[in-house]
This record gives C-alpha cells, structure tokens and sequence, in this order.
C-alpha cells in the first residue's frame, strides 16, 4: 500500500517535470485561458453598442425632425447620413457603411396629426440576422417611448401601466456577467481533456509508454500517475481565471469557494477522465487531439454556453446528460452569482461523480486490454 | 529537362506518402468529413439562438378581476408557461431550483391605482443568463400591451395616431440564423481542416526524426512544401464541398454571388489556414506546442472574432482592430456577402486581395522557415 503510494507520487513528479519543465510548454498551459478569458470577456457579446443609421426624409417636418433627435439622443444610434436619393439606400446598405436605414413618408407629420398610423419604413442589413434583429429590438424602444410622448401630449391618456423589472444576481443585465464564470468551466474543459489526451499519447508515441507497463506499476497506478497532475494544472486554470473575473473584470462572487471548488474537483475528474478514455483509443498525438477536439467541440456548444440549454430539441438535451460541462456551467454560474449551497447542487454533483467513474474505469479497462 | 522531370518525381512521390498517410489515419477522415457534418448538422438544428418559451411564476397579491384579466393575457400568450406561486418564497425557490425563469408580482394595490392610471407590475428576473432575462423583459410587454388595449377599448379613450415601424429585413427576409451560419461555417470548417492537421505534420516528422532522414535525400524544402499542402488542399476541399451542398440542399441558404468567386475565396482562404498551420509546426517543432498554437491562433480567431457569431460592431475598438489582423475576419465577410447581398464589388474585391496578400506573405515566410538543417 505505501509502496504503491510512493510509486504514484514519483509518477506524478515526473509528468509536472514533463509538462512545466519547459518554459514554452509553461506558457502555452496558462496563457490561453488568461487570453479567451479577454477575449470572450470584451469579444462576445449579443448586445450592439452602436447602430450606424442613414435617413431618407421625405417630410422635413417638426415631428420628423423630433423622431430622429430622439434616434440620434439615444446614444445607441448614429446618423450616418441624410440621403436624398432613392438609389443611395442600396449603397449605404450594400457596402456596410449603415445597419438601418430609415424613410419617413411625406404625410408622416399630417398623418399622426389627424391620428392615424403613421408608418416608418426600416430597412435592415441582414447578413448578420441576429445583429439586424437586435437593432429593429432597439429601434422600436425608441418608437414606442415616442409614441407613448406623443399620445399622452395629443389626447392627454398616459399608459395605463407600466411594467418594473428588477433582475436578481446580475442588476445591470451584463451579459459578460454569465459569461465569465462560465469560462471558467469551458475553458478548463478544453484544456484539461486535450493536456491529458496528449500526455498519454504523447508517451505512446515515444515509446516511453511500454516502458511504463514494464515497471512494476499496475494499471491504476499509471492512471493515477496521469490523473491527478492533469487535475491540478485544470484546477490552476480555473483558479487563474476565476482571479481575473473577479479582480480584472469585477464581477462579485456570491458563494461559497468550498462549494465552487468541490464542483470543480468532481468536473475536473470527469474531463481528465474523458481525456485518458480519449487517449486509450488514439494511437498517435494527432489522433489524441483531434478526438479531444470533436469531443470537446459539440460538448462546449451544446452545454448552454453560448446558447441557451433550453432552447434546443429535446432528443439533444437527453443526449447531453453525458456533458460534464453543462453541470459544470450550472455550479459555477449558481455558485458565483446566486451564491448556491450544497443543497442546490446535489442534482449537478451526482452526474459527474457518474461520468467520472464511468471515463476512468472505462479507460482502465481500455489500457489493461492493451497489456494483453 | 531531366532534372525537371527529378524534381517532379519526387514531390509526386512526396505527396502520394502524405496522402496515403491521411487516408489510412482515421483521426484525420474524422476531421475531413464528420467534422464538416456534424458542425452542419449542431448549427443547423442543434443550436438556436431564439428564447420562444419562458416560464414565469406568478405572485397574485391583488385577487381582482383586473389582476386575473392580466394574468390570463399571460397565460394566452404563446411565449409563456404560467405557474401560479403563493408567496415570494416559493416563488424565489422555484426560481433558485431553475422551474421558472422569471416572477411576475402583482401587488396588492393594482387595481385601486389602475383606475388612477399609474398600476405597476413588478417582473423579477434571472439576470445570470442576461440575453434570456432581456427576452423576457421584451416578451413581458406583449400580453401587459394586451391588457392595456382590452381596457382602454371599453374605456373608450380618446385616439391618438402613432408611429408603426415597417421593417424589411434585407438579404435575410425570413430572418432564419441559418442564413449567416452557414456561410460562417465554412470558414470554421476550411480552419480546422487546414491549420489543425497541418500544425502536428511538419513537428511529426522532426519529433519522429523522419524530417532528417529526408535531408540526406535530394528533396529540396520547396518539394517537400509541396508535398505537405497538396493533399490537405484537398482535403479542405471536401469539408468545403460538403458545407456548400448542405447549404444548398439542406438550409436553402440562397447563394446570391458567384459561385466561382465563393470557389476563389475558399480556396485562397484554404491555402491562408495551411500556410499557417505549416508556419507554427515548422517553427515550435513540437506536436503539443504546435496543436496548442494552431488552437489559439486560428480556431478561437475563427469562431470568436470573426464576425461568424459575434458581431464586430459590438466589440470594443481594441478588439476591433485586431480583428484587421485576422483572415477569418476578411474570410467571413467574404462568405456572407458571396452568400447573402452577391457580387457586391467592393467588399469582395478589397476582403478577396488582403487575403491573398496574407496567402502570399504566408507562403513565402513558410518556405523561408523550411530549410534542410538541423537546428
């Protein structure tokens, strides 16, 4: 039992010296999450800063005039231009240089006057749909703001109701407030499952591996040796980016670290888990990667990072209850920013203890029937 | 004449290595065409970008028929499932235990202020997915609009005309995701083919001693360049075909420009993305490394700063500016404008020669990279 121990603590030194003894290889393990978390931070988000507009208006009228100094007030819409010909809107959407551009009828003044509805031509760039959507979303705040002015001046009803809405754990509806923690899960994935598919097949393909199975090591020990090293560099990334959300981004942490940090454990087990079921299939570093790359492909987009879980079909959602991360994803934004207790968690905790033992008995397997 | 015909012996049998290489390896089919199909297939029905359905938990404090009016425009409504909660706490756990997204609270003095004109609802929201949170705010209005038109129809109001805003959505009419997904994805797919597989070629061969072997034969660095693009072009050109049929044939994603100009862009973006991938093994010589750096140099660029889900006029203007220095960026314009808007001139030709140059500037600082010396 102590010799075994011993046997597993010497592996384990050994694979750090092989993975942190090279400055390069130092590097490239911490540098890119410190980077996506950047990148993901300022680079991914749904919501529009600015929306370049251009205007065709036939009325010049006052109300027109008042219509688009709201637009321009707004601080989200800038006038690009005013044009005057019919063939410059095609241009302007054409070539980019506007996202909306907007024709106001000659009778627009005189139509609202006499209580009518007056109509606002838009026409979108769509080349982007999700973009063009948002900004029509932004377009019609500002109509409906005017249109409630306008009616409460011109027949002196004001809105009969109106609607508060307070947002619990994030006050400002900052997307980057989700997606942060949320790194924190998918980048570690990533990381730890392709280090770990490496690792392996790396000592494969130098030979090194059947030196390793000549030893006097028995098949759980090498898991082990290759196991926990793999763990705790994940566990340094999470950790690394976990600092940065909270001392470069200034997001809040709710909870408790003792909750986020056991969730981490159980999530980094099922992902070097993952990593050396990967690594006992591929024969060469390049396969190694590239399974852990189609694994960790679908498994990142499908875990409800970059879209909503909810929304997609639900034989894929069944499907997903293998994905470790969508636990994951789950602990760390209920930890962080509701500040969950164990007691919420139970139901995430389970799976993964499920995918953990299932990867890395399977994977055991898997490299005893190479023994043979 | 002779030594002409050497030389092209020897990148044929070069590159009819390198092939079978590929074809025997099963990671690199794997990479070549089910990576293609599965991407189509997780973009194309997988994911999708639309909240359709909210769940809210409603807290009735006011028990009136204006309240029970207002919560059965929710219920009518076709974006939400009503749950009706009894007190704040439990509608607080059911919001902690993820059984409804949101609260609507109406509170006790709604229909005494109501008729004073100055009601409130009070709408709690989960803002730790804030684009769904936003979602629910912009759906909350439909059915509390409702209410308000049902009551001021029997109140009988004054008119009062109003601005209605007719929007057409260009080159996207039916507003489907699909339609700039697909043009986006070609890209991912062309730089996962390209720079991935290319990345661990080059250090293989060092790291396996390989490469030092063929120093002592007469293959020259520009021959053995050759030899390693050829088939992966090939390859990529397969991911390409099968994202262009999908296109066509599955999401009917109308392909406005020319066909032959969409050819021209992939095949130039293709040789960017194996230029690079090439350039990072020749120069780490380490498998690990290189795959590292392939990632972070041109999968995570693709995906996240190219335009292909995140709008660059929502990024910062720093971000913004090193996306200029990305060929993704110029790739993704290029598909979608081929795709949606067709041959628009200057878009295409501008996006078309910056690629080109980097293919170019790529190429040769790959060729100056390879040379047949121990280091």
């Amino acid at each position: 039992m102590r010799l075994s121990l011993f046997r597993i603590l010497a592996l384990i030194q050994k694979e750090f010296l092989a993975v942190l003894k090279d400055p390069r290889s130092r590097f490239i393990i911490f540098l890119p999450p410190v980077l996506q978390c950047l990148i993901f931070g300022y680079a991914a988000s749904f919501d529009l800063s600015s929306v370049a507009y251009a205007v065709f208006d036939h009325d010049h009228s006052a109300t027109s005039a008042a219509l688009l100094s709201r637009l321009d007030g707004s601080g989200v819409f800038l006038r690009q231009a005013d044009l005057g010909r019919v063939k410059d809107i095609s241009t302007r959407i054409d070539s980019g240089s506007a996202l909306l551009v907007l024709q106001i009828d000659q009778n627009f003044e005189r139509q609202l006057l006499a209580g009518h509805a007056a109509p606002l031509q838009v026409i979108a760039d769509g080349r982007n749909s999700n973009t063009a959507g948002t900004a029509l979303g932004y377009l019609n705040r500002v109509v409906e703001d005017f249109n409630s002015d306008w009616r409460s001046k011109h027949s002196g009803s004001g809105p009969t109701i109106r609607i508060v809405t307070r947002s619990w754990y994030n006050p400002n509806l900052d997307t980057r407030w989700g997606m942060i923690p949320s790194l924190i899960g998918t980048l570690t994935l990533m990381g730890t499952m392709m280090l770990t598919a490496l690792s392996v097949a790396r000592e494969r393909e130098q030979g090194t591996f059947d030196q390793l199975l000549v030893t006097p090591f028995r098949p759980f020990e090498i898991m082990a040796g290759k196991a926990i090293p793999n763990m705790v560099i994940g566990l340094g990334q999470a950790t690394t980016i976990l600092l940065m959300s909270q001392f470069w981004f200034h997001i809040p942490f709710a909870g408790s670290f003792v909750a986020l940090y056991t969730g981490l454990g159980l999530f980094l087990m099922a992902a070097v888990g993952l990593g050396l079921f990967v690594s006992s299939i591929a024969a060469t570093m390049q396969q190694a990667m590239l399974y852990a790359f189609l694994l960790a492909m679908p498994f990142a987009l499908l875990s409800g990072f970059t879209t909503p879980f909810s929304s997609m079909p639900d034989a894929l959602q069944t499907v997903m209850v293998i994905n470790p991360l969508r636990y994951a994803l789950d602990i760390t934004k209920r930890v962080y920013l509701e500040g969950a207790g164990f007691a919420n968690l139970l139901a995430d905790f389970f799976p993964l203890v499920l995918i953990g033992v299932a990867t890395l008995s399977g994977a055991a397997w898997l490299f005893r029937r190479r023994l043979t | 004449m002779k030594h002409w015909l050497a030389k092209w012996r020897r990148i044929w049998a070069l590159t009819r290595k390198e092939t079978r290489q590929i074809l025997r390896d099963p990671s690199s089919i794997a990479i070549g065409i089910i990576f293609p199909l599965v991407m189509i297939l997780l973009f194309g029905y997988g994911l999708s970008l639309d909240v359709t359905k909210v769940s809210v938990a409603v807290i009735d404090n006011d028990v009136s028929s204006d309240s029970a009016a207002l919560i059965g425009a929710f219920r009518l409504s076709p974006n939400f499932v009503v749950t009706v909660a009894h007190s704040m706490t439990e509608a607080k756990s059911l919001v902690m235990d993820r059984k409804v997204d949101g609260i609507l609270q109406i509170p006790s003095d709604f229909s005494r202020l109501r008729h004073l004109g100055a009601a409130e609802v009070e709408i709690l929201v989960n803002g730790t997915d804030a684009n769904q949170a936003r979602i629910m705010q912009a759906y909350a209005e439909g059915p509390v609009a409702q209410w308000s038109a049902a009551q001021s129809r029997s109140a009988a109001s004054a008119s009062a005309g109003s601005v209605i805003v007719l929007n057409r959505i260009w080159f996207n009419e039916s507003n489907d995701s699909h339609f700039f997904l697909v043009p986006g994805l070609i890209v991912l797919v062309m730089t996962i083919i390209g720079a991935f597989l290319t990345a661990m070629v080059v250090a293989r061969e060092w790291e396996r001693g390989t490469l030092e072997a063929l120093f002592v034969t007469p293959m020259q660095a520009g021959e053995f360049l050759i030899s390693k693009f050829v088939p992966y072009f090939g390859l990529g050109m397969i991911g390409f075909g099968l994202c262009l049929l999908a296109g066509q044939f599955l999401f009917h994603v109308p392909l406005r420009g020319s066909l032959l100009l969409l050819c021209l862009a992939s095949m130039v973006y293709l040789l960017v993305a194996l230029a690079i991938g090439l350039l990072v093994s020749t120069l780490v010589k380490s498998q690990f490394l290189a795959s590292q750096l392939a990632m972070l140099l041109t999968f995570l660029p693709a995906m996240m700063l190219s335009g292909f889900l995140y709008d660059l006029r929502s990024m910062p203007i720093v971000i913004r500016g090193i996306t200029y220095a990305l060929p993704a960026r110029y790739a993704v314009t290029l598909m979608q404008t081929l795709y949606l808007a067709g041959n628009v001139g200057g878009v295409i030709w501008v996006n078309l020669a910056v690629l080109m140059a980097m293919a170019v500037g790529l190429i040769v600082a790959t060729r100056l990279a390879t040379r047949k010396q121990l280091s």
